[in-house]
C-alpha cells in the first residue's frame, strides 16, 4: 500500500525496542552459523559414505577354460541383467597389474615363482543400488552355482560388503537425523525469540486495532522488521562463514580431501540458501505470531 | 417486608418501559446512532455482562452510563465497538447490525467511533503528535492532511507545547487529552469514553469533561461510562443507570443517583 510508510514504521519499531530486536538478530546469526558449518560437514560425510558404497561390487571370475566368444557372450549377458549399473572386464594381465599396484613386489615374485599368472580374468559388476548387491549375486549365481560354464565363481566379498553397507547407512542416518533436528531447533528458536519481541508489544497492537487499523496495516511493519532482522543476521552469519572458510578451511583443504570433497554444496549457493531461510523464517515468524494478537 | 418488595417491583418496572423505546419513534426521526436491542452478554466464564438491555441513542446526544463497577457499562461500550459479540439481541450502529459486519470490515466501523479509555492506551513509543497522527495514517490520510489536522486538534486540546513529548513524559490529564485528540482528530460521528476521568483528580476531570462536552457540541454523539458522581450531577445530561447488567433507569436530564425522596432510592439506601 505505502511501502515508505511501512518501512519507516518498521525502522521505528526496531529503534524503539532495540534489545529484543538485537536478541532476535543474534539468534538468527548463531543458528545460521551453526547450520552453515554443519551442512557442508553433513554433505561431506554423506558424500564419502556414498563413494564407499559405490565401490561395492560383485566379482565374476572366469574359468581358465573360457573361450573368447563365451567371455563376450557373458559380458553382454551381465550388462543386460537387471540392477546392473556397470560391468568392467578385467583380463588376467590387468588383474596382475592391479595386484602389483596394491602390493608391489609380492605378486611379481609369486608370478615368477609359479611361472605363470595365477590370477583369473573377471568381470567386476557394479550394482545400481548397493543395497541390492545380495540379490544381484543370487541372480548371477543362484545358490552359489554359476549359471554359465564360463564362470568359475561369483563373489561379493560378503563380510566386507556387509560392514561397508552397515557403517555408511549409520553415518547417513545419523547425519540426516541431526540435520532435521538442527533445522527444527533453529526454526523454533528464531520463531520464539521473535514471538517474545512481539509479545512485549501486544498492547500496542491492541490499541492499533481499536483505532481502526486493518490487520495488514499492523502486520506489514512487523513483517518488514522480521525481514530486516533475518537479513541482518543472515548477512553477518555469511560474513563470519566466509572469514572462517578463508582462514581455516581453504589452507587445509589442499591437504585433506574430505574438506575439498567435490559434492559439498558450493559456498555461494550455501550462503544464498542460508540468507533466504533466515529472512523467510523471521518474516513468517512475525506474521504468524501477530495472528494471535490481531483477534480483537 | 411486603411493601419493600412492591416498591422493588416498581423499580424493576422501569427497565421494561425503557425496553419499549426502540418500538416508539425515538427522540429523533432519523436512524439512531447507537442502539442496543434486548442485548444479553454472557461471558465465557458464565458471568453476566448485560441482561436484556435496550437503549436507543440519537444523533448529537450526550449520554452517561452510570452504575457501580461490574454493572455492565464497559460491556456496553465494548459491544458497540464490536470488540465483543452479544450472546443474544442486536447491537446497531447507524442502523447497521454489527453481527452482519464481517471481521474484515470491522476496522472501517471503528474508524467512525472514537474511543477514550481510563488508562489512555497511548502508543508508548510515539510522540504526542505521532499518536494523534496514527489514527489518520490508519485511514490512509495524506501527509498534508495530517500536518494540517494534528496540530489543530492538539491546540484545541491545549497541548500545543507538548507535540514532541512521549506519553510517559506527560501527566495523567495531559495523556487523557492526547487520547481524546486521537479519538477526535478524524471527527467521528460517535465518541465512546470508558471512565475517562477514573484516574484523574477532580480539577483535571473537569477540564477533560469540558473537552468532551465541546466535542459533543460539534455534533458528535458521546457516550461516557463513569462513576464520577459529581460530574454527572453537574452536567445534567441523559443518564442510563445499570445494575448487575440490567438497565434500571433512563432519564433525559438525570443525576448520578435518583433524587433522595424517590422511593427507589430509599430502598437502595
Amino acid at each position: 500500500m505505502r511501502p515508505g510508510f511501512f518501512l519507516r514504521e518498521a525502522l521505528r519499531g526496531l529503534r524503539r525496542s532495540s534489545a529484543p530486536a538485537l536478541a532476535a538478530l543474534l539468534t538468527v546469526l548463531l543458528t545460521a552459523v551453526v547450520l552453515g558449518v554443519f551442512i557442508p560437514i553433513v554433505q561431506a560425510a554423506t558424500g564419502t559414505a556414498n563413494e564407499v558404497r559405490g565401490r561395492v561390487a560383485v566379482d565374476v571370475y572366469l574359468s581358465e577354460s573360457a573361450t573368447r566368444p563365451q567371455i563376450a557372450q557373458l559380458g553382454a549377458a551381465l550388462r543386460r541383467t537387471d540392477g546392473v549399473k556397470s560391468v568392467e572386464f578385467i583380463s588376467k594381465g590387468e588383474a596382475l597389474a592391479r595386484a602389483e599396484r596394491k602390493n608391489p613386489g609380492a605378486f611379481r615374485e609369486g608370478a615368477e615363482l609359479l611361472g605363470s599368472n595365477p590370477l583369473p580374468a573377471s568381470f567386476r559388476v557394479t550394482p545400481a543400488d548397493p543395497d541390492e548387491l545380495r540379490a544381484l549375486t543370487d541372480r548371477l549365481a543362484p545358490g552359489g552355482q554359476p549359471r554359465l560354464d564360463a564362470i568359475d565363481e561369483v563373489r561379493d566379498r560378503e563380510e566386507e560388503t556387509d560392514e561397508i553397507l552397515a557403517a555408511t547407512a549409520l553415518v547417513k542416518g545419523l547425519t540426516a537425523g541431526l540435520t532435521v533436528l538442527l533445522l527444527f531447533a533453529s526454526i523454533a528458536l528464531i520463531a520464539n525469540t521473535i514471538r517474545l519481541s512481539i509479545f512485549a508489544r501486544r498492547r500496542e497492537v491492541e490499541v492499533m486495532k481499536l483505532v481502526g487499523a486493518t490487520n495488514w496495516f499492523i502486520r506489514w511493519p512487523f513483517v518488514i522488521e522480521g525481514v530486516i532482522v533475518g537479513f541482518g543476521g543472515g548477512l553477518l552469519a555469511v560474513l563470519l562463514l566466509v572469514g572462517a572458510k578463508e582462514t581455516f578451511i581453504d589452507p587445509l583443504s589442499e591437504r585433506f580431501t574430505l574438506l575439498a570433497a567435490p559434492d559439498t554444496i558450493d559456498f555461494p549457493v550455501l550462503a544464498a540458501v542460508l540468507m533466504l531461510a533466515c529472512v523467510a523464517v523471521s518474516a513468517l515468524g512475525s506474521a504468524i505470531t501477530l495472528r494471535r494478537f490481531l483477534r480483537v | 417486608m411486603r411493601g419493600a418488595a412492591a416498591i422493588n417491583a416498581a423499580r424493576m418496572a422501569a427497565p421494561r418501559t425503557s425496553e419499549a423505546v426502540p418500538d416508539r419513534p425515538g427522540p429523533q426521526r432519523r436512524v439512531p446512532v447507537a442502539e442496543l436491542v434486548r442485548v444479553t452478554k454472557v461471558y465465557d466464564g458464565g458471568s453476566i455482562g448485560l441482561e436484556r438491555a435496550s437503549m436507543t441513542i440519537g444523533r448529537g446526544e450526550f449520554v452517561f452510563l452510570v452504575g457501580p463497577t461490574g454493572c455492565g457499562k464497559s460491556t456496553c461500550l465494548r459491544l458497540l465497538q464490536k470488540e465483543l459479540e452479544p450472546s443474544k439481541g442486536e447491537v446497531r450502529i447507524a442502523g447497521r447490525t454489527l453481527a452482519d459486519i464481517p471481521s474484515g470490515r470491522v476496522p472501517y466501523l471503528r474508524r467512525n467511533i472514537g474511543v477514550v479509555f481510563q488508562d489512555y492506551k497511548l502508543l508508548p513509543n510515539r510522540t504526542v503528535y505521532e499518536n494523534v497522527a496514527y489514527s489518520l495514517q490508519v485511514i490512509g490520510a495524506g501527509r498534508a492532511e495530517i500536518r494540517r489536522k494534528v496540530p489543530d486538534t492538539l491546540r484545541l486540546m491545549g497541548l500545543s507545547t507538548k507535540l514532541h513529548n512521549y506519553p510517559d513524559e506527560l501527566s495523567g490529564g495531559e495523556q487523557q487529552r492526547v487520547s481524546i485528540a486521537r479519538a477526535f482528530v478524524n471527527h467521528p460521528p460517535l465518541l465512546l469514553a470508558d471512565e475517562p476521568t477514573g484516574n484523574l483528580d477532580p480539577e483535571t476531570s473537569i477540564g477533560i469533561m469540558q473537552l468532551i462536552h465541546r466535542i459533543n457540541r460539534t455534533g458528535t454523539t458521546v457516550i461516557v461510562a463513569t462513576h464520577d458522581r459529581e460530574m454527572v450531577d453537574k452536567m445534567r445530561r441523559r443518564v442510563i443507570e445499570l445494575r448487575e447488567g440490567r438497565i434500571v433507569r433512563d432519564e433525559l436530564s438525570g443525576l448520578y443517583r435518583p433524587v433522595e425522596s424517590t422511593p427507589a432510592f430509599a430502598v437502595v439506601a
